[in-house]
Protein backbone atom coordinates (compact mmCIF):
# COMPACT_ATOMS: atom_id res chain seq x y z
CA UNK A 1 0.00 0.00 0.00
CA UNK A 2 2.76 2.29 1.32
CA UNK A 3 5.23 1.21 -1.79
CA UNK A 4 1.76 2.25 -4.09
CA UNK A 5 1.50 5.69 -2.23
CA UNK A 6 5.04 6.60 -2.77
CA UNK A 7 4.77 5.44 -6.30
CA UNK A 8 1.70 7.38 -7.54
CA UNK A 9 3.05 10.53 -5.53
CA UNK A 10 6.27 10.15 -7.48
CA UNK A 11 4.80 9.74 -11.03
CA UNK A 12 2.72 13.20 -10.04
CA UNK A 13 5.79 15.08 -9.09
CA UNK A 14 7.75 13.91 -11.76
CA UNK A 15 4.91 14.69 -14.06
CA UNK A 16 4.19 18.18 -12.59
CA UNK A 17 8.06 19.19 -12.92
CA UNK A 18 7.55 18.23 -16.66
CA UNK A 19 4.96 20.28 -16.90
CA UNK A 20 6.70 23.24 -15.86
CA UNK A 21 10.03 22.98 -17.18
CA UNK A 22 8.06 22.50 -20.62
CA UNK A 23 6.41 25.45 -20.79
CA UNK A 24 9.18 27.47 -19.97
CA UNK A 25 10.07 29.30 -23.22
CA UNK A 26 13.40 29.30 -24.70
CA UNK A 27 14.15 32.72 -26.44
CA UNK A 28 18.11 31.86 -27.35
CA UNK A 29 18.52 33.96 -30.94
CA UNK A 30 14.44 32.73 -31.78
CA UNK A 31 13.59 34.54 -35.33
CA UNK A 32 9.97 35.62 -35.33
CA UNK A 33 7.92 35.64 -38.64
CA UNK A 34 4.18 37.07 -38.00
CA UNK A 35 1.69 36.40 -40.81
CA UNK A 36 -1.46 38.05 -40.49
CA UNK A 37 -5.38 37.52 -42.43
CA UNK A 38 -7.43 35.46 -44.44
CA UNK A 39 -8.79 32.91 -42.24
CA UNK A 40 -8.60 31.03 -46.03
CA UNK A 41 -4.90 31.54 -46.42
CA UNK A 42 -4.05 30.70 -42.56
CA UNK A 43 -4.58 26.84 -42.83
CA UNK A 44 -1.97 26.49 -45.61
CA UNK A 45 0.15 28.91 -44.10
CA UNK A 46 0.32 27.21 -40.74
CA UNK A 47 1.40 24.05 -42.78
CA UNK A 48 3.82 25.75 -44.97
CA UNK A 49 4.99 27.42 -41.76
CA UNK A 50 5.60 24.28 -39.99
CA UNK A 51 7.52 22.81 -43.17
CA UNK A 52 9.70 25.74 -43.04
CA UNK A 53 10.89 25.99 -39.30
CA UNK A 54 12.12 22.21 -39.38
CA UNK A 55 14.01 23.61 -42.13
CA UNK A 56 15.44 26.61 -40.60
CA UNK A 57 15.35 26.15 -36.51
CA UNK A 58 15.73 28.92 -34.96
CA UNK A 59 12.75 30.48 -36.98
CA UNK A 60 9.47 30.74 -35.52
CA UNK A 61 6.57 31.08 -38.00
CA UNK A 62 3.58 32.92 -36.25
CA UNK A 63 0.19 33.15 -38.42
CA UNK A 64 -2.94 34.83 -36.79
CA UNK A 65 -6.41 35.14 -38.88
CA UNK A 66 -8.63 37.89 -39.16
CA UNK A 67 -9.64 38.60 -42.89
CA UNK A 68 -8.11 39.48 -45.79
CA UNK A 69 -8.53 43.27 -45.22
CA UNK A 70 -6.81 43.07 -42.08
CA UNK A 71 -3.86 41.43 -43.28
CA UNK A 72 -3.83 44.08 -46.15
CA UNK A 73 -3.86 46.74 -43.70
CA UNK A 74 -1.41 44.80 -40.95
CA UNK A 75 1.31 44.54 -43.92
CA UNK A 76 1.16 47.83 -45.11
CA UNK A 77 0.90 49.03 -41.42
CA UNK A 78 4.25 46.85 -40.85
CA UNK A 79 2.75 44.97 -38.07
CA UNK A 80 3.05 41.90 -39.94
CA UNK A 81 5.90 40.56 -42.14
CA UNK A 82 3.58 39.01 -44.57
CA UNK A 83 -0.27 40.05 -45.14
CA UNK A 84 -2.34 36.86 -46.31
CA UNK A 85 -5.25 38.16 -48.67
CA UNK A 86 -7.73 35.36 -50.33
CA UNK A 87 -8.62 37.95 -53.06
CA UNK A 88 -6.96 39.87 -55.22
CA UNK A 89 -5.49 43.66 -54.71
CA UNK A 90 -8.02 46.09 -55.02
CA UNK A 91 -7.00 49.07 -56.71
CA UNK A 92 -6.21 51.23 -53.95
CA UNK A 93 -3.83 48.91 -52.91
CA UNK A 94 -1.45 48.45 -55.60
CA UNK A 95 1.07 50.04 -52.71
CA UNK A 96 1.59 46.61 -51.99
CA UNK A 97 2.96 43.60 -53.59
CA UNK A 98 0.97 40.38 -53.78
CA UNK A 99 2.56 36.52 -54.31
CA UNK A 100 -0.20 33.82 -55.22
CA UNK A 101 0.71 31.14 -53.17
CA UNK A 102 -2.61 28.61 -55.10
CA UNK A 103 -5.75 28.87 -56.18
CA UNK A 104 -9.22 28.15 -54.84
CA UNK A 105 -12.07 27.71 -56.71
CA UNK A 106 -15.65 25.83 -56.22
CA UNK A 107 -18.17 23.86 -58.51
CA UNK A 108 -21.80 23.20 -58.04
CA UNK A 109 -22.10 19.11 -57.77
CA UNK A 110 -25.48 17.01 -58.36
CA UNK A 111 -26.10 12.94 -58.66
CA UNK A 112 -25.14 11.46 -61.51
CA UNK A 113 -28.44 10.20 -61.40
CA UNK A 114 -29.66 13.33 -62.45
CA UNK A 115 -30.10 14.38 -65.96
CA UNK A 116 -29.59 18.09 -65.28
CA UNK A 117 -26.00 18.49 -67.02
CA UNK A 118 -26.08 22.42 -66.55
CA UNK A 119 -27.51 25.41 -64.94
CA UNK A 120 -27.45 28.90 -65.25
CA UNK A 121 -26.27 31.97 -62.61
CA UNK A 122 -29.96 32.92 -62.28
CA UNK A 123 -31.31 29.05 -61.95
CA UNK A 124 -28.88 28.28 -59.24
CA UNK A 125 -29.51 31.21 -57.72
CA UNK A 126 -33.19 30.54 -57.48
CA UNK A 127 -32.34 27.23 -56.43
CA UNK A 128 -30.94 28.43 -53.71
CA UNK A 129 -32.88 31.15 -52.61
CA UNK A 130 -36.32 28.77 -52.73
CA UNK A 131 -38.00 30.06 -55.68
CA UNK A 132 -37.14 26.95 -58.03
CA UNK A 133 -37.75 23.92 -55.49
CA UNK A 134 -38.64 21.29 -58.25
CA UNK A 135 -36.23 20.08 -60.34
CA UNK A 136 -38.99 19.87 -63.86
CA UNK A 137 -38.75 23.71 -63.51
CA UNK A 138 -35.02 23.33 -64.36
CA UNK A 139 -35.33 20.17 -66.88
CA UNK A 140 -35.15 17.12 -64.70
CA UNK A 141 -37.29 15.11 -63.39
CA UNK A 142 -40.49 15.42 -60.93
CA UNK A 143 -38.69 15.46 -57.69
CA UNK A 144 -37.92 18.34 -54.67
CA UNK A 145 -34.42 19.68 -54.80
CA UNK A 146 -32.51 19.13 -51.58
CA UNK A 147 -30.61 22.32 -51.52
CA UNK A 148 -27.08 21.80 -49.55
CA UNK A 149 -25.61 24.71 -47.94
CA UNK A 150 -21.95 25.37 -46.23
CA UNK A 151 -21.82 26.28 -42.49
CA UNK A 152 -21.30 29.49 -41.56
CA UNK A 153 -17.81 30.94 -41.52
CA UNK A 154 -17.02 28.65 -44.05
CA UNK A 155 -14.75 30.36 -47.04
CA UNK A 156 -16.02 28.55 -49.56
CA UNK A 157 -19.59 29.86 -48.64
CA UNK A 158 -18.48 33.14 -48.47
CA UNK A 159 -17.26 32.80 -51.97
CA UNK A 160 -20.10 31.20 -53.52
CA UNK A 161 -22.02 33.91 -51.52
CA UNK A 162 -20.16 36.79 -53.25
CA UNK A 163 -20.17 35.12 -56.87
CA UNK A 164 -23.57 34.91 -56.77
CA UNK A 165 -24.53 38.32 -55.65
CA UNK A 166 -26.42 36.68 -52.19
CA UNK A 167 -26.78 36.82 -48.41
CA UNK A 168 -26.61 33.32 -45.93
CA UNK A 169 -29.80 34.73 -44.94
CA UNK A 170 -31.48 34.38 -48.32
CA UNK A 171 -30.55 30.88 -48.73
CA UNK A 172 -32.97 28.32 -47.72
CA UNK A 173 -31.31 25.07 -47.11
CA UNK A 174 -32.54 21.63 -46.28
CA UNK A 175 -28.94 20.69 -45.69
CA UNK A 176 -26.19 22.36 -43.89
CA UNK A 177 -22.67 20.45 -44.23
CA UNK A 178 -18.98 20.74 -42.53
CA UNK A 179 -16.82 19.85 -44.64
CA UNK A 180 -16.73 18.96 -48.87
CA UNK A 181 -16.46 14.97 -48.45
CA UNK A 182 -19.71 15.44 -46.12
CA UNK A 183 -21.25 17.62 -49.56
CA UNK A 184 -19.84 14.55 -51.57
CA UNK A 185 -21.32 11.82 -49.01
CA UNK A 186 -24.27 13.89 -48.97
CA UNK A 187 -25.17 14.43 -52.83
CA UNK A 188 -23.78 10.90 -53.19
CA UNK A 189 -26.41 9.22 -51.11
CA UNK A 190 -29.42 11.76 -52.51
CA UNK A 191 -30.27 11.80 -56.18
CA UNK A 192 -32.21 15.08 -55.60
CA UNK A 193 -29.61 16.63 -54.12
CA UNK A 194 -27.13 20.06 -55.41
CA UNK A 195 -24.44 20.74 -53.37
CA UNK A 196 -20.58 23.17 -53.91
CA UNK A 197 -17.51 22.25 -53.16
CA UNK A 198 -14.23 22.69 -53.89
CA UNK A 199 -12.94 22.17 -57.54
CA UNK A 200 -10.13 19.89 -56.22
CA UNK A 201 -12.03 17.82 -53.90
CA UNK A 202 -15.10 17.41 -56.45
CA UNK A 203 -12.53 16.25 -59.54
CA UNK A 204 -10.72 13.80 -57.44
CA UNK A 205 -13.56 11.98 -55.61
CA UNK A 206 -15.69 11.77 -58.85
CA UNK A 207 -12.09 10.13 -60.62
CA UNK A 208 -12.26 7.81 -57.89
CA UNK A 209 -15.68 6.87 -59.01
CA UNK A 210 -17.91 8.87 -56.56
CA UNK A 211 -21.43 9.25 -58.34
CA UNK A 212 -21.01 12.56 -58.51
CA UNK A 213 -20.95 15.30 -61.36
CA UNK A 214 -19.27 18.73 -61.98
CA UNK A 215 -21.06 21.14 -63.41
CA UNK A 216 -20.20 23.63 -65.99
CA UNK A 217 -20.29 27.31 -65.22
CA UNK A 218 -20.62 29.96 -67.94
CA UNK A 219 -19.90 26.81 -69.97
CA UNK A 220 -16.71 26.25 -68.66
CA UNK A 221 -15.93 22.85 -67.39
CA UNK A 222 -15.34 22.98 -63.53
CA UNK A 223 -12.16 21.59 -63.75
CA UNK A 224 -8.63 21.75 -61.84
CA UNK A 225 -6.84 22.62 -65.35
CA UNK A 226 -9.52 25.20 -65.59
CA UNK A 227 -8.69 26.72 -62.46
CA UNK A 228 -4.85 26.95 -63.71
CA UNK A 229 -5.19 28.57 -66.47
CA UNK A 230 -8.14 30.94 -64.66
CA UNK A 231 -10.97 30.43 -67.21
CA UNK A 232 -12.62 29.32 -64.57
CA UNK A 233 -14.97 32.24 -63.51
CA UNK A 234 -15.94 30.81 -59.69
CA UNK A 235 -12.24 30.89 -58.47
CA UNK A 236 -9.96 33.60 -56.65
CA UNK A 237 -6.19 33.60 -55.79
CA UNK A 238 -4.70 32.90 -52.27
CA UNK A 239 -2.12 35.53 -51.82
CA UNK A 240 0.90 36.88 -49.38
CA UNK A 241 1.17 40.35 -49.15
CA UNK A 242 4.20 42.44 -48.50
CA UNK A 243 5.05 46.36 -48.52
CA UNK A 244 7.63 46.51 -50.87
CA UNK A 245 10.30 44.07 -52.02
CA UNK A 246 10.17 41.25 -49.55
CA UNK A 247 13.41 41.12 -47.58
CA UNK A 248 15.33 38.50 -45.55
CA UNK A 249 13.01 36.00 -43.40
CA UNK A 250 9.66 37.27 -45.55
CA UNK A 251 11.66 36.71 -48.82
CA UNK A 252 12.68 33.24 -47.94
CA UNK A 253 9.49 32.56 -46.75
CA UNK A 254 7.62 33.40 -49.96
CA UNK A 255 10.04 31.64 -51.98
CA UNK A 256 9.22 28.97 -50.01
CA UNK A 257 5.60 28.56 -50.15
CA UNK A 258 5.63 29.24 -53.69
CA UNK A 259 7.91 26.04 -54.30
CA UNK A 260 6.89 22.75 -56.09
CA UNK A 261 7.80 20.77 -52.44
CA UNK A 262 5.10 22.10 -50.75
CA UNK A 263 2.46 21.43 -53.66
CA UNK A 264 1.48 18.24 -51.12
CA UNK A 265 0.41 21.27 -48.34
CA UNK A 266 -1.48 22.96 -51.26
CA UNK A 267 -3.39 20.10 -52.50
CA UNK A 268 -3.96 18.36 -48.99
CA UNK A 269 -6.04 21.96 -48.26
CA UNK A 270 -7.96 21.21 -51.22
CA UNK A 271 -6.22 24.23 -53.30
CA UNK A 272 -4.70 24.30 -56.43
CA UNK A 273 -0.84 24.90 -56.93
CA UNK A 274 0.38 27.48 -58.97
CA UNK A 275 1.77 26.44 -62.65
CA UNK A 276 5.14 27.53 -62.40
CA UNK B 1 -10.86 5.68 15.08
CA UNK B 2 -7.55 7.14 14.36
CA UNK B 3 -5.87 6.21 10.34
CA UNK B 4 -2.97 4.57 10.17
CA UNK B 5 -0.25 6.40 8.31
CA UNK B 6 -0.79 4.19 5.18
CA UNK B 7 -4.70 5.37 5.17
CA UNK B 8 -3.79 8.74 5.79
CA UNK B 9 -1.21 8.92 3.09
CA UNK B 10 -4.09 7.59 0.35
CA UNK B 11 -6.69 10.06 2.31
CA UNK B 12 -4.38 12.51 1.34
CA UNK B 13 -3.95 11.27 -2.32
CA UNK B 14 -7.46 10.50 -2.57
CA UNK B 15 -8.36 14.22 -1.79
CA UNK B 16 -5.61 15.73 -4.25
CA UNK B 17 -7.34 13.58 -7.28
CA UNK B 18 -10.82 14.40 -5.99
CA UNK B 19 -10.14 18.31 -5.67
CA UNK B 20 -8.38 17.77 -9.12
CA UNK B 21 -11.59 16.69 -10.91
CA UNK B 22 -13.40 19.04 -9.27
CA UNK B 23 -11.32 22.16 -10.34
CA UNK B 24 -11.36 20.62 -13.55
CA UNK B 25 -14.85 20.95 -13.95
CA UNK B 26 -15.29 24.15 -12.58
CA UNK B 27 -12.13 25.47 -14.89
CA UNK B 28 -13.94 24.32 -17.56
CA UNK B 29 -16.69 26.40 -16.32
CA UNK B 30 -14.71 29.58 -16.42
CA UNK B 31 -12.95 29.07 -19.44
CA UNK B 32 -16.47 29.13 -21.16
CA UNK B 33 -17.27 31.99 -19.30
CA UNK B 34 -14.12 33.59 -20.25
CA UNK B 35 -14.38 32.70 -23.71
CA UNK B 36 -18.18 34.02 -24.33
CA UNK B 37 -17.87 37.12 -22.70
CA UNK B 38 -16.96 38.96 -25.09
CA UNK B 39 -20.21 38.58 -26.87
CA UNK B 40 -21.66 38.20 -23.59
CA UNK B 41 -21.09 41.85 -22.79
CA UNK B 42 -22.33 43.84 -26.35
CA UNK B 43 -25.60 41.05 -26.42
CA UNK B 44 -28.22 41.34 -23.85
CA UNK B 45 -28.98 37.56 -23.19
CA UNK B 46 -32.65 37.42 -24.70
CA UNK B 47 -31.29 37.96 -28.27
CA UNK B 48 -29.97 33.90 -27.99
CA UNK B 49 -33.60 33.77 -27.73
CA UNK B 50 -35.62 36.45 -29.94
CA UNK B 51 -33.09 37.38 -32.54
CA UNK B 52 -34.62 35.78 -36.30
CA UNK B 53 -32.39 33.30 -37.06
CA UNK B 54 -28.93 31.76 -36.62
CA UNK B 55 -26.53 33.71 -38.77
CA UNK B 56 -23.58 35.07 -36.28
CA UNK B 57 -21.59 36.55 -39.29
CA UNK B 58 -24.58 38.55 -39.71
CA UNK B 59 -25.12 39.14 -36.13
CA UNK B 60 -28.17 37.31 -35.25
CA UNK B 61 -27.83 34.36 -32.82
CA UNK B 62 -30.96 32.57 -31.84
CA UNK B 63 -30.33 29.39 -30.90
CA UNK B 64 -33.55 28.32 -29.45
CA UNK B 65 -33.83 25.84 -32.28
CA UNK B 66 -30.88 24.49 -31.55
CA UNK B 67 -31.47 23.43 -27.81
CA UNK B 68 -35.10 22.14 -29.03
CA UNK B 69 -33.41 20.22 -31.87
CA UNK B 70 -30.74 18.92 -28.66
CA UNK B 71 -33.73 18.22 -26.50
CA UNK B 72 -35.65 16.31 -29.28
CA UNK B 73 -33.14 13.93 -30.63
CA UNK B 74 -31.95 12.91 -26.87
CA UNK B 75 -35.38 12.68 -25.49
CA UNK B 76 -36.56 10.16 -28.58
CA UNK B 77 -33.04 8.10 -28.61
CA UNK B 78 -33.54 7.68 -25.04
CA UNK B 79 -37.11 6.69 -25.67
CA UNK B 80 -36.28 4.14 -27.95
CA UNK B 81 -32.90 2.47 -26.35
CA UNK B 82 -34.68 2.45 -22.40
CA UNK B 83 -37.08 -0.50 -23.23
CA UNK B 84 -34.75 -1.82 -25.74
CA UNK B 85 -31.76 -2.10 -23.59
CA UNK B 86 -33.77 -2.93 -20.40
CA UNK B 87 -35.49 -5.48 -22.54
CA UNK B 88 -32.19 -7.04 -23.91
CA UNK B 89 -30.66 -7.07 -19.93
CA UNK B 90 -33.93 -9.05 -19.15
CA UNK B 91 -33.13 -11.13 -22.15
CA UNK B 92 -29.63 -12.18 -21.19
CA UNK B 93 -30.11 -12.24 -16.96
CA UNK B 94 -33.17 -14.21 -16.87
CA UNK B 95 -34.42 -15.95 -20.30
CA UNK B 96 -30.99 -17.10 -22.48
CA UNK B 97 -29.31 -20.00 -21.84
CA UNK B 98 -26.30 -19.29 -19.82
CA UNK B 99 -24.17 -19.91 -23.22
CA UNK B 100 -25.85 -17.73 -24.86
CA UNK B 101 -26.31 -14.87 -22.28
CA UNK B 102 -22.56 -14.58 -22.26
CA UNK B 103 -21.87 -14.23 -26.41
CA UNK B 104 -24.69 -12.16 -26.27
CA UNK B 105 -23.37 -9.87 -23.22
CA UNK B 106 -19.89 -9.99 -25.28
CA UNK B 107 -21.76 -8.53 -28.71
CA UNK B 108 -23.28 -5.85 -26.56
CA UNK B 109 -20.05 -4.91 -25.11
CA UNK B 110 -18.65 -4.65 -28.75
CA UNK B 111 -21.37 -2.64 -29.99
CA UNK B 112 -20.39 0.29 -27.10
CA UNK B 113 -16.47 0.24 -28.24
CA UNK B 114 -17.43 1.42 -31.82
CA UNK B 115 -16.68 4.72 -32.21
CA UNK B 116 -19.42 7.49 -32.93
CA UNK B 117 -17.99 8.32 -36.33
CA UNK B 118 -18.76 5.37 -37.62
CA UNK B 119 -21.86 4.86 -36.75
CA UNK B 120 -22.21 8.67 -38.16
CA UNK B 121 -21.04 6.87 -41.27
CA UNK B 122 -23.21 4.17 -41.73
CA UNK B 123 -26.35 6.80 -41.14
CA UNK B 124 -25.13 8.77 -43.95
CA UNK B 125 -24.24 6.44 -46.45
CA UNK B 126 -27.26 4.04 -45.41
CA UNK B 127 -29.62 4.95 -43.38
CA UNK B 128 -30.25 8.35 -44.44
CA UNK B 129 -30.50 7.74 -48.62
CA UNK B 130 -33.01 4.88 -47.30
CA UNK B 131 -35.69 7.44 -44.83
CA UNK B 132 -34.69 10.01 -47.93
CA UNK B 133 -36.78 7.14 -50.06
CA UNK B 134 -39.70 7.77 -47.90
CA UNK B 135 -39.38 11.63 -47.47
CA UNK B 136 -36.70 13.89 -48.80
CA UNK B 137 -33.60 14.70 -47.85
CA UNK B 138 -33.53 11.62 -45.39
CA UNK B 139 -30.94 13.75 -42.77
CA UNK B 140 -33.35 14.64 -40.67
CA UNK B 141 -34.59 14.35 -36.86
CA UNK B 142 -35.49 10.68 -37.21
CA UNK B 143 -32.52 9.69 -38.67
CA UNK B 144 -30.56 11.72 -36.04
CA UNK B 145 -32.55 9.71 -32.99
CA UNK B 146 -32.15 6.51 -34.70
CA UNK B 147 -28.43 6.37 -34.88
CA UNK B 148 -28.21 8.48 -31.23
CA UNK B 149 -30.52 5.30 -30.56
CA UNK B 150 -28.12 2.77 -31.70
CA UNK B 151 -25.56 4.52 -29.88
CA UNK B 152 -26.97 4.53 -25.99
CA UNK B 153 -28.57 1.17 -26.41
CA UNK B 154 -25.41 -0.71 -24.70
CA UNK B 155 -24.87 1.54 -22.33
CA UNK B 156 -28.50 0.96 -21.35
CA UNK B 157 -28.37 -2.74 -21.73
CA UNK B 158 -25.26 -3.32 -20.35
CA UNK B 159 -25.84 -1.14 -16.49
CA UNK B 160 -29.39 -2.26 -16.69
CA UNK B 161 -27.74 -5.95 -16.46
CA UNK B 162 -25.25 -4.91 -13.89
CA UNK B 163 -28.08 -3.42 -11.74
CA UNK B 164 -30.28 -7.01 -12.25
CA UNK B 165 -27.04 -8.84 -11.36
CA UNK B 166 -26.64 -6.47 -8.56
CA UNK B 167 -30.11 -7.60 -7.33
CA UNK B 168 -29.20 -9.91 -3.26
CA UNK B 169 -29.49 -13.45 -4.02
CA UNK B 170 -31.36 -13.68 -0.65
CA UNK B 171 -34.56 -11.96 -2.81
CA UNK B 172 -34.62 -14.25 -5.87
CA UNK B 173 -34.38 -16.86 -3.11
CA UNK B 174 -37.84 -15.82 -1.58
CA UNK B 175 -39.69 -14.93 -4.60
CA UNK B 176 -39.06 -18.68 -5.75
CA UNK B 177 -40.45 -19.79 -2.42
CA UNK B 178 -43.49 -18.16 -3.21
CA UNK B 179 -43.44 -19.83 -6.03
CA UNK B 180 -43.79 -16.54 -8.65
CA UNK B 181 -43.55 -17.17 -12.24
CA UNK B 182 -40.71 -16.06 -13.74
CA UNK B 183 -42.00 -12.91 -14.89
CA UNK B 184 -43.90 -12.10 -11.80
CA UNK B 185 -40.07 -11.96 -10.27
CA UNK B 186 -38.90 -10.04 -12.53
CA UNK B 187 -41.97 -7.26 -12.44
CA UNK B 188 -42.69 -7.75 -8.81
CA UNK B 189 -38.77 -8.09 -6.97
CA UNK B 190 -36.00 -7.89 -9.44
CA UNK B 191 -36.66 -4.64 -11.57
CA UNK B 192 -38.06 -2.61 -8.44
CA UNK B 193 -34.95 -3.65 -6.50
CA UNK B 194 -32.81 -3.16 -9.38
CA UNK B 195 -34.72 0.75 -10.44
CA UNK B 196 -31.85 2.68 -9.15
CA UNK B 197 -29.05 1.26 -11.26
CA UNK B 198 -31.40 1.35 -14.18
CA UNK B 199 -32.38 4.71 -14.06
CA UNK B 200 -28.53 6.04 -13.54
CA UNK B 201 -27.61 3.77 -16.70
CA UNK B 202 -30.58 5.81 -18.36
CA UNK B 203 -29.40 9.01 -17.43
CA UNK B 204 -25.84 8.30 -18.51
CA UNK B 205 -27.16 7.18 -21.70
CA UNK B 206 -29.16 10.60 -21.44
CA UNK B 207 -26.00 12.70 -21.10
CA UNK B 208 -24.27 10.59 -23.74
CA UNK B 209 -27.15 11.40 -26.31
CA UNK B 210 -27.01 15.10 -25.42
CA UNK B 211 -23.14 15.49 -26.00
CA UNK B 212 -22.49 13.25 -28.84
CA UNK B 213 -21.37 15.32 -31.88
CA UNK B 214 -19.63 13.75 -35.10
CA UNK B 215 -22.77 11.11 -35.61
CA UNK B 216 -24.98 13.73 -35.23
CA UNK B 217 -23.58 16.14 -37.32
CA UNK B 218 -23.00 13.34 -40.48
CA UNK B 219 -27.00 12.37 -40.24
CA UNK B 220 -29.34 15.25 -38.54
CA UNK B 221 -28.82 17.81 -41.36
CA UNK B 222 -27.69 20.89 -39.47
CA UNK B 223 -30.19 22.89 -40.90
CA UNK B 224 -31.19 25.44 -37.75
CA UNK B 225 -34.68 25.30 -37.62
CA UNK B 226 -37.68 24.70 -35.55
CA UNK B 227 -38.37 20.80 -36.25
CA UNK B 228 -42.50 20.18 -37.29
CA UNK B 229 -41.76 16.99 -37.87
CA UNK B 230 -39.72 14.22 -37.62
CA UNK B 231 -38.10 13.85 -41.46
CA UNK B 232 -36.81 17.95 -40.93
CA UNK B 233 -33.25 18.80 -40.59
CA UNK B 234 -32.37 19.75 -37.36
CA UNK B 235 -28.84 21.05 -35.59
CA UNK B 236 -27.79 20.15 -32.49
CA UNK B 237 -25.47 22.59 -30.18
CA UNK B 238 -23.02 20.13 -30.23
CA UNK B 239 -22.95 19.82 -33.75
CA UNK B 240 -23.04 23.73 -34.19
CA UNK B 241 -20.09 23.47 -32.44
CA UNK B 242 -18.09 20.83 -34.26
CA UNK B 243 -19.41 22.72 -37.76
CA UNK B 244 -18.69 26.50 -37.44
CA UNK B 245 -15.69 26.45 -34.53
CA UNK B 246 -12.36 25.60 -37.12
CA UNK B 247 -13.27 28.61 -39.22
CA UNK B 248 -15.39 31.20 -36.58
CA UNK B 249 -13.46 34.40 -35.59
CA UNK B 250 -14.44 37.79 -33.43
CA UNK B 251 -17.85 37.68 -32.46
CA UNK B 252 -19.00 34.61 -34.00
CA UNK B 253 -16.41 32.32 -31.99
CA UNK B 254 -17.64 33.80 -28.63
CA UNK B 255 -21.16 32.97 -29.68
CA UNK B 256 -20.18 29.37 -30.32
CA UNK B 257 -18.94 29.19 -26.69
CA UNK B 258 -22.39 30.22 -25.47
CA UNK B 259 -23.82 27.73 -27.24
CA UNK B 260 -21.23 25.49 -25.20
CA UNK B 261 -22.40 27.19 -22.31
CA UNK B 262 -25.68 26.65 -22.91
CA UNK B 263 -25.09 22.50 -23.33
CA UNK B 264 -23.63 22.81 -19.77
CA UNK B 265 -26.00 24.53 -18.25
CA UNK B 266 -28.52 21.57 -19.71
CA UNK B 267 -26.24 18.49 -18.42
CA UNK B 268 -25.85 20.82 -15.11
CA UNK B 269 -30.07 20.86 -15.69
CA UNK B 270 -30.28 16.89 -16.37
CA UNK B 271 -27.85 15.55 -13.48
CA UNK B 272 -29.93 17.79 -11.11
CA UNK B 273 -32.98 16.12 -12.20
CA UNK B 274 -31.33 13.01 -11.78
CA UNK B 275 -30.46 13.50 -8.18
CA UNK B 276 -34.02 14.98 -7.43
CA UNK B 277 -35.57 12.06 -8.66
CA UNK B 278 -33.27 9.17 -6.51
CA UNK B 279 -33.90 11.33 -3.71
CA UNK B 280 -37.52 11.54 -3.86
CA UNK B 281 -37.93 7.82 -3.79
CA UNK B 282 -35.01 7.49 -0.73
CA UNK B 283 -37.92 9.68 1.25
CA UNK B 284 -40.52 7.04 -0.10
Amino acid sequence: MKKLVMFVTLILLIGAVWFFLRTKPDDTKVEKLVLTGSSTVAPLAAEIGKRFETLHSNVRVDVQTGGSSRGVSDARAGLADIGMASRSLKEDEKDLLSFTIALDGISVILNKANPVEALNKQQIVDIYTGRITNWKDVGGNDAAITVVNKAEGRSTLELFLHYFGLKNTDIKPQVVIGDNQQGIKTVMGNPNAIAYVSVGTAEYESSQGAAIKLLPLESIAASVENLRNRSFPLSRPLNLVTRGEPAGLAKDFIEFARLPQVNDLVEAQYFVPVPR
Amino acid sequence: MSLSLADKQLAALLWGCALLAAALVLLVLLFLFKESWPVLQHIALIRFFNDTSWHPVDGLYKLTPMLSATFYSTLGAVMLAAPLGIASALFSRYYAPSFLAGCYRRLIELLAGIPSVVYGFWGLTTLAPLIGRLHPPGVSLLTGILVLTLMILPTIALTADAALAAVPAAYLRGAASLGLSRWGLISGVTLPAARPGVTAGIMLAAGRAIGETMAVLMVAGNVVQQPHSLYDSVRTLTANIALEMAYATGDHRAALFVSGLALMCVVLLLVGMAELMSQERRHV
